[in-house]
């Protein structure tokens, strides 16, 4: 079961990175928008709408946008922090 | 020290190169009653509560005892107040007015795209120190820098600047709240100033409108969004403010991490070898020697209680952002600068509705502007430290930034 | 010979096995803050669905909207968890006694202490026939969303939403962002009423038919019809009226996933399984236990601050720190313990507009809008009850928000009775908050929260103010 877990998180997520917004922190400042306008994009005045998996054409503009959050509600996957389910 | 004249102290140009003590003993007294009335608040809790807290105003209207009546008539015969000086919903529709032409949602990529633009800028000015073994990092580099920036952004024609400096440096001027003689003098030619300099621009938004370009005045002349147009009052006020606030923080900005790159070298040569730092770093930068020490002045629409101690309606709130910046409750080892440090939500740019308009910006910039110093610069040094300080105790940061070097690498 | 309770916890930390079952958000935080928190014995997660955690919230928002990838909104993990991940396998009963938990390929795994962090699922059509046509959808697994988003994407003729909470709503909104034709059902008098009441939910109403949604409120769908090849064509409502449509997608709120524990011992049913602030689940006798700990949708625990009322709370926000409390009281024992006291937070996007919400809304019984206007649908509410403020909503406005909770947090007067900015006419006076059956706790809460870091975080009780 768990290998055809792990092979299926690696075809489909491929070389992308993750991120997810903690949308109760975020005030929308915007500064991610502006920043990495690929990745995040404002919905109206105030909503954020994210893609939540990103390549690695986006990392720069991620890490810029992810330093200049306010309330820094944006978390991304550390590269080590990545996990290979283990298991029987 | 009393903590009644800590800001009397602060204002006190003989402090300007270090105000870090003085702070210090402000976060003893969370919000310290100041001989003249008002309030200064220095501790990073209180601070980062007072921004979301709807009893503060922006708007100086609100002031119960306001002195000096014959300013009071000349402000209101000149420009009526900026975003930065007024409440929702006025504030907030001026700012989504301003917000269209320049970022999300209605144009979210412009700043990202000036990347390319930055650089041929840097590059320029970077450029013109070949042959030279020593400039002043303000003059030659911190201060042309944003304001050709805000020049082309904005669609004034960088040649204007010197006529603009003038009007630049009175409203700078008029800010100053030290309580010197000429306060009042200072005030009134920051008013006529500032009408100056909104009569200029609002020239150019009109002749903008005839040929509009992709720069932001033709987009205010021209744009009809869902909030309708801006009034020609309120282009010229708006359009002042960004001019403003564009240039005279971000120069404060990339000269203080001139100074601090070259007070902490080895820093200066990580960012040569791994410019990628240059964005936490900067982050760093913007909370240890912070652009804007203090907010503007607030005032307290009621009584607010904030840790035991009550602000009375009507009462001038400051806001110590600097301090908020050093306090050890909220930051581990404050006064330590620390690019690699994780929890680093400073207050530089405010937080709340007035948080920075021009912020994403700003800190490309001075990201691009310090990476590209820190690598083309061979060998630079610091010719005078502490280098002298503008008067500015609000927009604090070097007047001149004398740098030797050894050369200019291609 | 004597062993300190600090070396009983050093070992447990070393040496200990934890079992979390629910591999989601709440089951990843609380194993990062196992980790971090200083626990290197065995660890197990146990998830029914074959994915690693992913993040919900986008699959009714980006993922229907065709901007991100219903298989791809897999968690960032904090830290490297390292554990044994037991994925597609369901957790099928719970020997307390024995400490023992039983999974669905007939393993057993021991524990030392278990997380239950199972979550809820979509409430089901209550029809199991229709249900089964082809065309009636839920949205709780990154697969409900992903089917849905191709039938989405082959642009059927119309779509039927049942039920107008927040997910529901935000199904609508998608599906008119992308053009689709929306009716939405809805039994309450509006959208969001039962988190919000009536009068937020009316301006959500107006918000829903100015998007071009076609909304019914006050009535119930009957029926789903199938044609012969048993594909979704037409809807049956209360009011007698039917509508041809080609998709239904049931928000009809959820159900908690319980039932493995049926017969365990512990107090779980139908609204979750009880347990302390210290997220220590309770046995059927009402006692606590103190090696089976709870977190996230599936959980209900009282709250200080709203008069020790048990709360069930479907958000995101809960999920992530009660996961972070829960996991901190697994691994320190006695006074370092901490409590649950995070004031309710979540938000909502739909149709363009930012809905944020702190403390419990529907606690409230007036309101009053001090900043904005309803008219303009930018504008902070706040809800009281007994004289207190206990939640304030915002639409489009969350920058204010942190003050609303501090409000919360001290329990300040309600109605507030001072100046604000953005005050306007009309938005002095509380009005009724229009919830059709408000649940009122029994006594008025007599604590205050203070401090900023979770570790300083303490309840203090007040004398009642009157
Ligand atoms: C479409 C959608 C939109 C949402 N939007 C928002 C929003 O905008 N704002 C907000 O605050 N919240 C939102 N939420 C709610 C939020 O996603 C949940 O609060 C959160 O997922 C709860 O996490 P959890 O880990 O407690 O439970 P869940 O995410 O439900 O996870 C429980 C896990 O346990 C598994 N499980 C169940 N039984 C067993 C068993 N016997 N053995 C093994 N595993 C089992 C389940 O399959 C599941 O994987 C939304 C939810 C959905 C579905
Ligand atoms: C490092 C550079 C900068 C710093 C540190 C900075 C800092 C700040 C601060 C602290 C405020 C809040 C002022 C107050 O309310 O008291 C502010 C507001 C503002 N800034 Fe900046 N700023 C910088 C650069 C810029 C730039 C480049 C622009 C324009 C392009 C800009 C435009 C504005 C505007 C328009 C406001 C008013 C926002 C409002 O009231 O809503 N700033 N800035
Ligand atoms: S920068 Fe941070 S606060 Fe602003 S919209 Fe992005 S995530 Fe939200």
């Amino acid at each position: 079961m768990c290998d055809r877990v792990v092979t299926v998180w690696l075809e489909g997520q491929g070389l992308r990175m993750r991120i997810v917004v903690d949308l109760n922190r975020c005030q929308g400042y915007a500064q991610c928008a502006f920043l990495a306008p690929d990745v995040f994009e404002m919905h109206g005045e105030e909503a954020l709408l994210y893609d939540p998996a990103f390549t690695e054409a986006h990392r720069e503009q991620v890490r810029r946008a992810a330093a200049a959050c306010p309330v820094q509600a944006i978390l991304v996957e550390a590269d080590e922090a990545r996990v290979t389910p283990v298991g029987a | 020290m009393t903590p009644g004249t800590l800001l009397q102290q602060i204002t006190d140009y003989a402090n300007r190169a270090n105000p870090y003590p003085l702070y210090a003993e402000l976060r003893k007294t969370p919000v310290a009653r100041q001989d003249d009335g008002s309030y200064l608040v220095g501790g990073y809790y209180e601070i980062s509560s007072l921004l979301h807290d709807p009893r503060i105003s922006s708007d100086q209207r609100n002031l119960v005892a306001r002195d000096g009546g014959g300013l009071q008539a000349e402000e209101e015969a000149g420009l009526p107040p900026s975003m930065i000086r007024t409440d929702p919903p006025e504030h907030d529709r001026l700012r989504r007015m301003a917000m269209r032409p320049f970022g999300p949602p209605h144009t979210p990529r412009r700043v990202h795209e000036m990347g390319g633009e930055l650089h041929r800028i840097v590059s320029g000015l970077i450029d013109g120190f070949q042959g030279k073994d020593h400039v002043d990092i303000v003059d030659d580099f911190s201060y042309p820098f944003p304001v050709t920036v805000i020049c082309r952004l904005l669609g004034v024609p960088r040649e204007d600047e010197s006529r603009f400096h003038v009007w630049a440096d009175a409203m700078v001027g008029a800010a100053d709240p030290s309580p010197s003689a000429d306060l009042q003098e200072r005030q009134r030619a920051g008013t006529r100033a500032r009408t100056e300099l909104g009569r200029y621009l609002a020239g150019l938004a009109e002749e903008h409108r005839r040929s509009p370009g992709d720069d932001l005045l033709s987009a205010l002349a021209t744009d009809h969004g869902p909030d309708g147009q801006m009034s020609m009052v309120e282009l010229a006020s708006t359009s002042v403010l960004l001019l403003i606030a564009g240039h005279e923080t971000t120069v404060n900005l990339i000269t203080n991490g001139m100074l601090t790159l070259l007070r902490y070298p080895e820093h200066l040569e990580r960012l040569v070898k791994e410019p990628e730092v240059a964005v936490p770093m900067v982050e760093e930068l913007l909370r240890y020697e912070p652009p804007v020490h203090l907010a503007l002045p607030r005032v307290a629409l009621a009584d607010i209680e904030v840790k035991g101690t009550v602000i009375p309606r009507g009462s001038t709130v400051w806001l110590g952002l600097a301090s908020a910046n050093r306090d050890p409750r909220r930051f581990d080892d404050p006064d330590r600068f620390d690019p690699d440090r994780r929890d680093n939500q400073h207050l530089s740019f405010l937080g709340g509705i007035h948080n920075c308009f021009g912020s994403p910006l700003a800190r490309l910039e001075a990201q691009i502007a310090l990476t590209e110093l820190a690598r083309r610069l061979a060998n630079p040094r610091l010719v005078e430290d502490p280098p002298p300080y503008r008067p500015n105790p609000l927009l604090r940061g070097p007047r001149h930034l004398a740098v030797a070097f050894d050369g200019v690498q291609g | 010979m004597a062993v300190s309770v600090g070396e009983v916890v050093q070992a447990f930390r070393r040496d200990g096995r934890i079992v979390v079952v629910g591999a989601s958000l709440a089951g990843l935080r609380a194993a990062e803050a196992l980790r971090t928190g200083g626990f290197s014995g065995s660890l197990t997660l146990v998830g029914d669905e074959p994915d690693l955690p992913y993040d919900r919230p986008p699959l009714s928002k980006q993922v229907l909207l065709g901007r991100a990838r219903a298989d791809a909104t897999t968690l960032p993990q904090r830290n490297s968890v390292n554990a044994q991940w037991r994925l597609g396998t369901a957790a099928t009963g719970l020997d307390l006694a024995a400490k023992r938990l039983r999974l669905a390929d007939g393993e057993e795994i021991d524990y030392d202490r278990l997380l239950i962090a199972t979550g809820v699922r979509a409430r089901p059509w209550f029809n199991a026939a229709e249900a089964a046509l082809d065309g009636v959808f839920t949205v709780r697994t990154s697969e409900d969303a992903a089917r849905l988003e191709r039938r989405l994407s082959a642009r059927p003729s119309r779509v039927l939403v049942v039920g107008a909470g927040f997910t529901g709503s935000e199904i609508a909104s998608a599906c008119r962002e992308r053009g689709l034709e929306v009716t939405v059902a809805e039994r309450g008098a509006a959208p969001l009423v039962g988190a919000l009441g009536g009068v937020v939910g009316a301006v959500a109403a107006d918000l829903q038919r100015q998007h071009g949604v076609d909304l019914r409120t006050g009535v119930m769908v009957t029926a789903l019809e199938g044609d012969s090849g048993g594909r979704l064509e037409r809807a049956h409502l209360s009011d007698g009226t039917s509508l041809d449509v080609e998709v239904a997608v049931i928000a009809l709120g959820a159900t908690r996933n319980t039932e493995w524990l049926a017969g365990s011992g512990l107090a779980a049913g139908p609204r979750g399984i009880a347990c302390d602030a210290g997220c220590r689940a309770f046995d059927v006798q009402g006692i606590v236990t103190d090696d089976v700990f709870v977190a996230g949708d599936v959980a209900r625990s009282p709250h200080p601050l709203f008069g020790y009322q048990f709360l069930s709370l479907e958000h995101w926000g809960n999920a992530v720190e009660q996961a972070g409390v829960a996991a901190h009281n697994m691994i320190n024992v006695g006074p370092d313990r901490r409590a649950h006291l995070w004031v309710p937070t979540f938000w909502s996007s739909q149709f363009g507009v930012n809905i944020k919400s702190v403390g419990v809304p529907n606690m409230g019984d007036e309101i009053v809008i001090t900043q904005g206007s309803l008219a303009e649908r930018r504008f902070v509410a706040v809800y009281g009850f007994q004289g207190r403020i206990v939640a304030a909503v915002t639409f489009d406005q969350a920058k204010w928000l942190d003050f609303y909770r501090e409000q919360i947090e001290v329990r300040a007067p309600f109605p507030p009775d001072y100046a604000t900015v953005d005050r306007q006419p009309g938005g002095m006076r509380p009005v009724p908050a229009g919830f059709q059956d408000p649940s009122l706790p029994s006594h008025g809460a007599t604590v205050t929260l203070t401090g900023h870091d979770p570790n300083e975080r303490r309840v203090q009780f007040t004398p009642a103010r009157a």
